[in-house]
């Protein structure tokens, strides 16, 4: 126990993203930001125990159809069927096995399953639009669901949110959770999403769009989209000379 | 390392959230019923004000032992000694822009650099018109070891006291205002 007490702590540590790898928390064209992002400077934290650990959540937490958004109701779904499938990476291409994918979004004409939802597109008694994964040894992920539709919403003049599915990932460690949205190729609503557009380098916009894979595209069944997901990578960790310990 | 992969960036959890994300035990750290067991209670308000009630906290904090079940933690993995502990939280806000979380409190942590932390937990907050999580830390009043830590030494003084909670009835509280005056420190991990 001394011996552990006296003994360095070395810890891992997370890359910093870049300063236009995510959206400007004040984004004025995406009007709720306007009274909700913070005024104040970020504080830098050094990352420790706490920000290098995390919670590693396994399949307790999984039903046997979370993955497959057709199969949760007693009919199928009405609309495109697809398959959306990647893998988990970090920002050094390792991939990271064993992590929770939550995703969740609209049905095929653009509504949610939610009380705050009440524009007037039909719900459809097949879809709740509700997904979990784990990614397996290598990183890989894997739904079936329906397109989702575009929809309005009351930000600017006629304004439509793109095709989107909403993604969650917790990754290895605290300073890995990531929520994003994953679009699709080619949407003639991009030009008008302030969301979207909110990533400001348009290398990294793309980051969130799947691409069409027309070889995992299964015949006379459904079309596949491919969504790799990149984390945050590790800074090379420097070990200290074992001598000084001893 | 060579070439680096771009991340992935952040969009808004949106207004729907609770489609996705709700999970019936969330706000369960530790059982109910378990010894020393309390609630962290807060609420969230944004730059005008107004409740926040389509927002989300998740919370990551060590066990009372300040261990974590982690194999990146250096001092090994190690189950907790707290039956059902999860270390995670989940809490949407209410209608009124509360949420809850079931916890214990965790214990003082070792730095790399020989200091020691203060009790703590992480919160991350997801919200409609959070393009990116916020992150900040709930200390607790009254601990000895929070004059010394290393992290609440580096926030303005001024503003120190927006990371601690006050005693409640059932446990604590820690309300969150993202924006504006007594706006809460938030960090950048």
């Amino acid at each position: 126990m001394t011996q552990d007490a006296e003994r360095k702590l070395i810890l891992p540590s997370y890359r910093r993203d870049d300063v236009d790898a995510h959206p400007p928390l004040l984004s004025p064209g995406y009007r709720s930001t306007v009274s909700r992002a913070p005024q104040q400077p970020l504080t830098y934290l050094p990352q420790r125990l706490t920000e290098v650990t995390g919670p590693l959540l396994g399949e307790g937490r999984l039903g046997e159809l979370d993955h497959d958004l057709t199969r949760q109701h007693d009919g199928e779904p009405l609309g495109q069927r697809i398959i959306v499938h990647g893998r988990v990476l970090d920002g050094d291409g390792r991939v990271v096995p064993h992590t929770l994918v939550e995703i969740w979004q609209a049905n095929a004409a653009g509504r949610y399953r939610h009380a705050a939802d009440t524009w007037p597109a039909p719900l459809d008694p097949n879809f709740t639009g509700v997904g979990r994964a784990l990614t397996d040894a290598d990183g890989r992920y894997r739904f079936v669901t329906v397109q989702p539709g575009a929809y309005p919403w009351r930000n600017h003049d006629n304004a439509w949110r793109p095709a989107h599915i909403h993604f969650s990932l917790f990754g290895r460690a605290f300073t890995q959770r990531l929520v994003t949205q994953m679009y699709f190729p080619g949407d003639p609503l991009f030009f008008q999403d302030p969301i979207f557009n909110s990533v400001r380098d348009e290398r990294a916009r793309q980051r969130m769009v799947a691409r069409y894979d027309h070889a995992a595209t299964r015949p006379e069944w459904a079309l596949a989209y491919e969504f790799d997901i990149v984390l945050r990578g590790r800074e090379a960790t420097v070990f200290e000379d074992e001598d000084d310990d001893e | 390392m060579s070439e680096s992969l771009g991340v992935t960036p952040a969009q808004t959890v949106g207004p729907y959230l609770h489609i996705g994300l709700r999970w019936p035990d969330g706000p369960y750290v530790v059982p109910e019923g378990t010894p020393g067991a309390f609630w962290l209670r807060g609420r969230i308000f944004d730059g005008t004000g107004a409740a926040v009630v389509d927002a989300m906290v998740e919370s990551w904090q060590a066990d009372p032992d300040g261990r974590f079940d982690h194999p990146d933690d250096p001092r090994g993995a190690r189950p907790s000694a707290v039956p059902g502990f999860r270390g995670f939280g989940r809490a949407e806000t209410d209608t009124e822009g509360r949420y809850a979380l079931h916890i214990v409190k965790p214990g003082p942590l070792p730095t790399f650099d020989g200091d020691t932390e203060a009790p703590h937990l992480t919160l991350s907050v997801f919200g409609r018109g959070l393009l990116h999580r916020l992150v900040t830390r709930v200390y607790f009043p009254g601990e000895a070891a929070n004059a010394s830590d290393p992290v609440l030494r580096t926030v303005d003084p001024q503003r120190r006291d927006t990371l601690l909670a006050r005693p409640a009835t059932d446990g604590f509280q820690f309300d969150i205002r993202l924006q504006g005056e007594h706006e809460t420190v938030f960090f950048a991990v």
